[in-house]
């Protein structure tokens, strides 16, 4: 039977109330994911207070050092083991050097270390879990087994043999060897969304379309699960400033002049009974750089990710 | 359950050969080799050490020849130290290491379990806000930080503990309490959420309609659910205090495995490095894989199959 529209007798409609038509709008503007995880960002005080601080200290580790007038290599004979004075803010240590410049010099390495890690870990965490939940199977299996392997061994090992292997402990030795042993975790996280992800009915239009495999993992399936990334990103940052400082400490860290806080606090502890400011401030950066980092990735966490919230 | 340990077991041992051929190729890598040193050695000698420690053979030659003896047991000599083998040295650190690191296992729980359970209990009060800023602490507080704080203020301000060798109980103190600080913060929180988890869930309202005390509610029924994802993390634990002291060890110059690890590195004694890492990573892998029989065995609810 065919059915036509002005066949219909108009008595079987009648109009809406002018009320219910206004329920039905959408007053406000509906909100992006972004907006509205920087929102619930925004409320959370101790994650924004940590942001400030965060900014902070970029800022002073690349503007700080050029306020004093010292450099964090040159010796000086006549100023040795001086406490905190007008002159040397934070003092100097056994060589006569100013430590309020080599504090900051510290916090410049540390901070680079984490993120120039975290960014190399995130690139091959995100295409080594990409690939594996994408395709599933065997490959999927045998890049599992391959993490398995490695996540059952402490990343610190595997970070204290590659500095052994690369011999010379320079700063592009530390990101390659931080960058190369973190990114299992990430590998973890993303083939884990990419899995949950694969199913649903954008993948299978973007496939019926004739996207290329390729171009499905990186345009639609690592946008998607941006959240869980950022925030493994953010927490892996502090790990890496935390290794870092631990492969200063057993000396595997950047080699001299040059020193991170771990190196400072490793050098201060032979002295730490007669000059204790010397061990104080490096410890105190450290601390700072930790704490700011890891309240902040918890906000970040609770505001992308409700659902992870603990 | 016991296809899934033998399962478990056959993965546990291709870990393991994965782990100590991977570390086996890495030491073999390094340049320069393990005798050279700023002086420089006569040719001729070079070439008798090598033909002592069979460095002149391919490769693969030593690479079969250190699995056979690492089948015994036998992790080869020490390149730095002559006539002793890298076996004196784990038999030597091993106890005082265990020592120490039980002693920080235990600590932790002791003092993480309580801590995350006032702190469920008390959610939103300022008990919970107190343990949880402990916690965050805790964890954010490098260990080596720590020790030193620990070593200036209770060792060389107040004189309380000995900050040096070991031996005796007070010994134990200072280095036990750096180690155990960060798991201890970890297991807290954990307690913490799981508790939280738990206390939500029918069964406890069951027993609470039946009228069941609080305490017993609490400490009966939801404790034993609310610690299971804590022996879960027991491997991570006994990993975190494995590489702790490395640091705490060098800090405190305690005569164990971590910092003869640590001295190894810098002596680059390829031999002692190979034969630790083997050595930790077959502890950890052992450990991990009794973590996950026990899981099994306290939480029945667990699906063998997949």
């Amino acid at each position: 039977m065919d059915l036509n529209f002005k066949d219909i007798d108009k008595e079987f409609f009648e109009y809406i109330p002018k009320e219910d038509k206004d329920l039905n709008t959408v007053v406000r503007p509906s909100e992006t994911y972004w907006q509205d995880a920087w929102r619930r960002l925004k409320k959370n005080r101790v994650a924004t207070f940590s942001l400030f601080v965060l900014i902070i200290l970029i800022l002073i580790s690349i503007i700080g050092p050029y306020l004093s007038k010292f450099d964090y290599r040159t010796n000086d004979i006549n100023s040795l083991n001086l406490s905190p004075n007008s002159e040397h803010w934070f003092g100097t240590d056994e060589l006569g050097r100013d430590l309020y410049v080599r504090v900051l010099y510290g916090m410049r390495i540390s901070l680079s270390v984490g993120i120039v890690s975290a960014l190399i870990n995130f690139v091959i965490g995100v295409i080594y879990g990409g690939i594996s939940g994408y395709y599933g199977g065997n490959i999927d299996n045998i890049m599992m087994r391959i993490v398995d392997v490695l996540y059952s061994v402490p990343t610190v090992l595997y970070v204290i043999l590659l500095m052994v292997v690369l011999g010379e402990a320079s700063l592009s030795n530390i990101f390659i060897a931080l960058g190369i042993s973190y990114w299992v975790g990430m590998a973890r996280i993303v083939r884990g969304q990419v899995l949950a992800l694969k199913q649903q009915e954008f993948v299978l239009a973007a496939r019926a379309l004739g996207v290329k495999n390729i171009r499905i993992i990186l345009r639609h399936l690592i946008p998607n699960s941006m959240g869980s990334i950022i925030v493994t990103l953010m927490m892996s940052i502090p790990s890496a400033i935390f290794t870092e400082a631990f492969l200063s400490f057993i000396g595997l860290g950047v080699s001299a002049p040059m020193a991170s806080l771990g190196v400072l606090c490793n050098d201060a502890i032979t002295t730490y009974r007669t000059y204790p400011y010397q061990l104080f401030f490096p410890s105190l950066a450290i601390c700072i750089i930790m704490l700011a980092f890891n309240l902040f990735g918890d906000g970040l966490r609770d505001a992308l990710d409700p659902k992870m919230r603990k | 359950m016991v296809k899934y340990i033998i399962k478990r077991v056959i993965s546990c041992i291709i870990t393991m050969w994965a782990v100590a051929t991977i570390t086996f190729l890495l030491m073999h890598a390094v340049p320069g080799g393990p005798f050279e040193k700023e002086k420089k050695i006569p040719p001729e000698i070079k070439k008798q050490i090598e033909a002592r420690y069979n460095l002149d053979k391919p490769l693969w030659w030593q690479y079969q020849d250190y699995f056979k003896h690492l089948l015994k047991g036998d992790f080869g000599p020490s390149y730095r130290y002559i006539g002793r083998s890298v076996n004196d040295l784990i038999e030597e650190g091993f106890p005082v290491s265990a020592q120490l690191g039980g002693v920080s296992v235990i600590l932790s729980l002791l003092f993480g379990i309580p801590f995350g359970i006032i702190s469920a209990l008390n959610q939103g009060k300022w008990q919970d806000n107190f343990v949880m800023f402990l916690a965050t602490i805790g964890i954010t507080i490098p260990s080596f930080v720590l020790a030193t704080l620990l070593l200036y203020f209770l060792s060389f301000k107040l004189g309380i503990f000995p900050s040096m060798r070991w031996g005796t109980a007070k010994h134990y103190v200072l280095p036990a309490i750096a180690l155990a600080a960060t798991p201890t913060a970890f297991v807290s929180r954990l307690t913490r959420s799981s508790l939280l988890d738990v206390i939500r869930q029918d069964y406890v309202r069951t027993a609470k309609a039946k009228g069941i005390p609080d305490k017993i509610v609490v400490y009966k029924h939801a404790l034993k659910n609310a610690v299971i994802p804590v022996i879960t993390y027991l491997g991570p634990l006994v990993a975190g205090i494995l590489t702790g002291s490395f640091v705490i060890e060098k800090i405190f110059s305690i005569p164990g495995m971590g910092r003869q690890f640590v001295e190894s590195i810098t002596n680059r004694d390829y031999t002692t490095i190979l034969g630790l890492t083997i050595f930790d990573s077959f502890l950890l892998v052992s450990f991990n894989l009794l973590v996950d029989i026990l899981y099994v065995v306290f939480d029945p609810r667990i699906k063998l199959d997949n």
